[in-house]
């Protein structure tokens, strides 16, 4: 198993705890939907299974190489183009300066931006630079790739071409995705499994699995998007006393 | 796995029997039908989504206004000498300065001063911005030296640079030591502050990723903070060249004399001594000009070029 959380928690400075006891095992190959409604502690999660933050009590077991990370942002560096940026991202490896050039044209050629990638950042549009950023991250060739709301800030359009385009590198690639989401479409739509985490504190309280049927029939998609809504809305209105 | 796991939604018995979650609710399925209609989706979103590439057309409206706003200055300057109120040779006007600028250069003493100064000025500038960078990223990155020398760095920025002149006299002569001397207190720091400034501009996001990409302490200063804070260390430098040429003309006015070549503080200086007002007013003049030209042919287009492959430049009234 490339990733086994248990009894993971995590407070920050005396306040309450952010996490309490969040177990889930994830394996190689998966592609998991973390989700949770704002305030539940899926970022720090994700960062901690990044090994940004370090958890307070509890223990993890993650790939001995790390893993790679997908922001909200596409968080592209302004001062190289999209190319160099992906090269950038294979010189901290440690890659050398012919291949890294091989590779990141590769990469780009994946997310389909072939085309794009003398352009600088600021030229690309917002879907567009989640895909440089989704190259990049596939640059780090880590088994383990965290994405923390990647599609959050872009258009319905572009969201949706998207999903596919990253349901189709997740089948190329064989990678093991987590994905942070508040969007309960998007995990059904994306996730083999959606783990449901709470609030206040964050715990995993559930879980459902999701078939390839889920994909295609919208009726059935539709169905678990439903029982999984309704579980959601209950565990905030624990919160409105 | 845990307990809790719920089986697949369409053999789970909770859902016939709790109405609520019996609801259809709109759902997201695949929406292409393989790699090669998503390419195309994608190649037509993205060149909609894309500005189309605008043309640099010359504005003359950038070299027309600055020239005019001299003209209308110098009207004016013309226009109150005329007008008698003080002695010429107190307020000489336009033409008396030009005339002493003439003569200047036919003596070959502007040619002197100007190139002395320049001379000095850039080479103490270049070895100031080779002191001011290592060390400005060094207290930008290590928490305790910031803290410690921090203070100590925006004072020396606060203190005027000729405050210095007296000490270097005593220390280095009349030599052009001492003018260097004056001129890398006045621009190290500042340009230490710069770089400190820009760093600390930097999004906290290039940081992260810089991090989740495996960069070590050394490639991140390097790689990813030095170019992230170009902008600030850019106004740092420029910030640093007008404080290292400002110092230098107090350096050249109060240190005269010995080895120091002549330079454009001595020109003014000479001419408080000849009380001629026209070689005081030509020297100020050819130490701004200078100032200008520095400014527009070096420090402009590095920092255009600089905004706009950042994006910056859009909707700027430079």
């Amino acid at each position: 198993m490339p990733v086994v959380l248990e009894n993971l928690g995590k407070r920050f400075g005396d306040g309450a705890p952010v996490l309490d006891d969040v177990n889930a095992t994830i394996g190689a190959g998966e592609f998991v939907a973390l989700l949770g409604a704002s305030g539940c502690g899926k970022s720090t999660l994700l960062n901690i299974m990044a090994g940004l933050e370090v958890p307070t009590s509890g223990a993890l077991e993650v790939p001995s190489d790390g893993a790679a990370f997908m922001f909200q942002d596409a968080a592209l560096f302004p001062w190289l183009t999209a190319r160099e940026n992906i090269e950038l991202a294979l010189k901290l490896r440690g890659v050398g300066k012919a291949e890294r050039r091989i590779k990141a044209d590769e990469l780009l050629d994946l997310v389909h931006l072939g085309e794009a990638g003398d352009k600088r950042p600021h030229e690309l549009s917002g879907g567009m630079r989640q895909r440089v950023a989704l190259a990049r991250a596939l640059s780090q060739d880590r088994q383990l790739l965290l994405m923390d709301e990647p599609f959050a800030a872009l258009d319905a359009i572009t969201r949706d071409l998207l999903h596919d385009e990253l349901e189709r590198i997740w089948k190329e690639t064989g990678r093991t995705i987590v994905f942070v989401t508040h969007n309960v479409r998007e995990a059904v739509r994306l996730g083999q499994r959606v783990l449901l985490l709470s609030s206040r504190p964050g715990r995993v309280v559930q879980e459902w699995a999701v078939s390839e049927e889920h994909r295609t029939d919208a009726g059935l998609a539709g169905q678990l998007t439903g029982v999984i809504t309704a579980r959601l809305r209950e565990e905030i209105r624990r919160h409105a006393k | 796995m845990p307990n809790n796991t719920t089986p697949l939604a369409e053999s789970d018995p909770v859902v016939e029997t709790e109405p609520e979650t019996r609801k259809i609710h709109a759902a997201l399925t695949r929406t292409s039908t393989g790699n090669e209609d998503l390419r195309e989706l994608e190649a037509g979103l993205d060149s909609l989504q894309s500005d189309a590439a605008r043309k640099h057309r010359i504005d003359w409206s950038r070299l027309l206004l600055p020239v005019a706003a001299l003209v209308v200055l110098i009207l004016v300057w013309q226009f109150y000498v005329s007008l008698g109120l003080k002695r010429r040779d107190q307020v000489p006007g336009p033409l008396d300065v030009l005339g002493q600028i003439g003569v200047l250069w036919g003596d070959g003493k502007l040619q002197e001063a100007v190139w002395t100064s320049l001379e000095r000025g850039i080479v103490g500038f270049l070895i100031s911005v080779a002191i001011a960078t290592p060390v400005g990223l060094l207290l930008a990155q290590v928490a305790p030296l910031r803290r410690a020398f921090g203070p100590l760095i925006s004072g020396l920025q606060v203190l005027p640079s000729v405050a210095w002149v007296p000490a270097a006299i005593i220390w280095f002569g009349l030599t052009d030591a001492t003018v260097y001397f004056v001129v890398f207190m006045g621009a190290i720091p500042s340009i230490i502050n710069g770089l400190i400034s820009g760093v600390d501009q930097i999004p906290p996001q290039y940081r992260r990723v810089g991090t989740v990409l495996g960069a070590n302490r050394f490639q991140m200063a390097l790689q990813i903070v030095l170019p992230a804070a170009l902008p600030g260390y850019l106004g740092g430098l420029k910030q640093g060249w007008a404080f290292s040429w400002r110092s230098l003309m107090a350096a050249e006015i109060i240190a005269v004399g010995g080895t120091i070549g002549f330079g454009l503080g001595s020109m003014l200086n000479q001419g408080r001594d000849l009380s001629d007002m026209t070689i005081v007013m030509s020297a100020i003049l050819l130490i701004l000009a200078v100032g200008i030209l520095i400014e527009l042919l070096v420090f402009a287009p590095i920092e255009k070029r600089l905004l706009r492959s950042r994006g910056l430049l859009a909707g700027s009234t430079r």
